[in-house]
């Protein structure tokens, strides 16, 4: 059986009905969601039994100068779907968005990445520090301002 | 042309004769006042012990050790430690030098292969595991990221060339360098470590080039032609 993409019109209605007012807009395959209930929407996607995202592919941030995007795939190995949930931030400076560290454990080395890269932070994760570069490190390198 | 040499003053070997003794003497002296990088021991072998000793300087005896037992340290940074592994491996066989020992140890091992990038904050571990080796310990910079940087030079997070970090012997140029190149670099290290004298000096005159070392006394057998019967009573 191969693995659906499930469409955002989908992904909509269904996160619609479970978190309410948590989404924004949607495309084809995405989702944008509102940044403060990222972290009830991770919860009620990897709970929920007919949706059941078990696993966090990978996290991770799109500098688009006004706004940034952190972008989180998600695949359900039992049901052979995947999802992609997005969620904008506006500006450059003090951005966070809620962690999910306590829904997926990956998460952590995905959060404290993209923080270290992007200078996005995570409210309540555990150990919000850098992971690639060393600590007194200016700036966050793959910004598009950076250099 | 022979008109205007060979004059009424005789052939011209018998008036340039002073000048030729003259360059003579230089050239001579030149020779005489310098000194082999290895000197050639002169041992007088008895008969009856001939076919039975060899007879060498204890520098080669010891270079020679080194270097046919070069163990580098297991140690490999990013896409240049494949092409290593592919070296140690059967089709390049790097057992052929007596290198295929990569120990995974620092203490046990005396020869780093920097294969790949480093970055900043790989750079105290290199420099601790260079510490920990024990001398006498060489470096190869493998590849041009380890050399310079290489298409990472001048990035946020790269050393631009590991002898920033720690002392390099040959660097080896390439993007990976084949296994080929890796083995004429390490061909290139036997052949300088073949020249070190006295413990790890380097046998090189120094740079001014006036030669300073004497040439040391030649140390003859007694008459009887037994080793170390002088020695010990």
């Amino acid at each position: 059986m191969p693995v659906q993409a499930l469409t955002g019109a989908e992904l909509a209605e269904r996160l619609s009905a479970g978190v309410p007012a948590s989404v924004e807009r949607w495309e084809e395959e995405v989702v944008w969601v509102d940044s403060s209930k990222v972290e009830d929407v991770a919860r009620f996607l990897r709970d929920d039994s007919s949706l059941d995202f078990q696993f966090l592919n990978a996290i991770s941030a799109i500098d688009f100068i006004e706004y940034f995007d952190v972008v989180y795939h998600l695949t359900s190995f039992r049901l052979q779907h995947t999802a992609v949930i997005k969620t904008r931030l506006h500006g450059r400076e003090s951005l966070s968005v809620p962690s999910v560290y306590h829904v997926w454990r990956g998460a952590d080395f995905q959060e404290r990445e993209v923080w270290d890269l992007m200078g996005v932070d995570f409210q309540g994760h555990p150990n919000m520090k850098r992971i690639m570069l060393w600590e007194g490190f200016e700036g966050h390198p793959l910004r598009k301002d950076f250099l | 042309m022979s008109s205007e040499i060979s004059n009424e003053d005789g052939p011209l070997n018998s008036r340039t004769w002073d000048i030729d003794r003259e360059e003579g003497r230089t050239v001579q002296g030149l020779k005489d006042s310098s000194t082999e990088p290895l000197a050639e021991p002169f041992i007088q072998v008895p008969d009856d012990l001939k076919g039975n000793l060899v007879v060498t300087s204890v520098d080669a005896l010891i270079n020679w050790s080194r270097k046919s037992a070069l163990w580098p340290v297991t140690f490999g940074l990013a896409c240049c430690a494949f092409e290593m592994i592919a070296t140690a491996m059967g089709r390049f066989d790097i057992a052929r030098f007596g290198m295929e020992a990569f120990r995974a140890s620092p203490r046990q091992a005396d020869l780093m292969i920097v294969a790949g990038t480093v970055t900043w904050k790989m750079a105290p571990a290199i420099q601790r595991i260079y510490d920990q080796m024990g001398d006498p310990k060489w470096v190869i910079s493998m590849g041009v990221c380890a050399t310079s940087g290489g298409p990472y030079y001048g990035s946020y997070s790269v050393v631009p060339g590991v002898d920033h970090i720690i002392p390099v012997d040959v660097y080896v140029p390439g993007c990976p360098p084949r296994p080929d190149a890796l083995l004429f670099g390490i061909m290139e290290l036997h052949e300088k470590i073949k020249k070190y004298r006295n413990l790890g000096k380097s046998a090189r005159p120094p740079i001014s080039g006036q030669v300073t070392a004497e040439r040391p006394p030649v140390e003859t057998l007694p008459e009887d032609g037994v080793p170390g019967s002088q020695g010990n009573p």
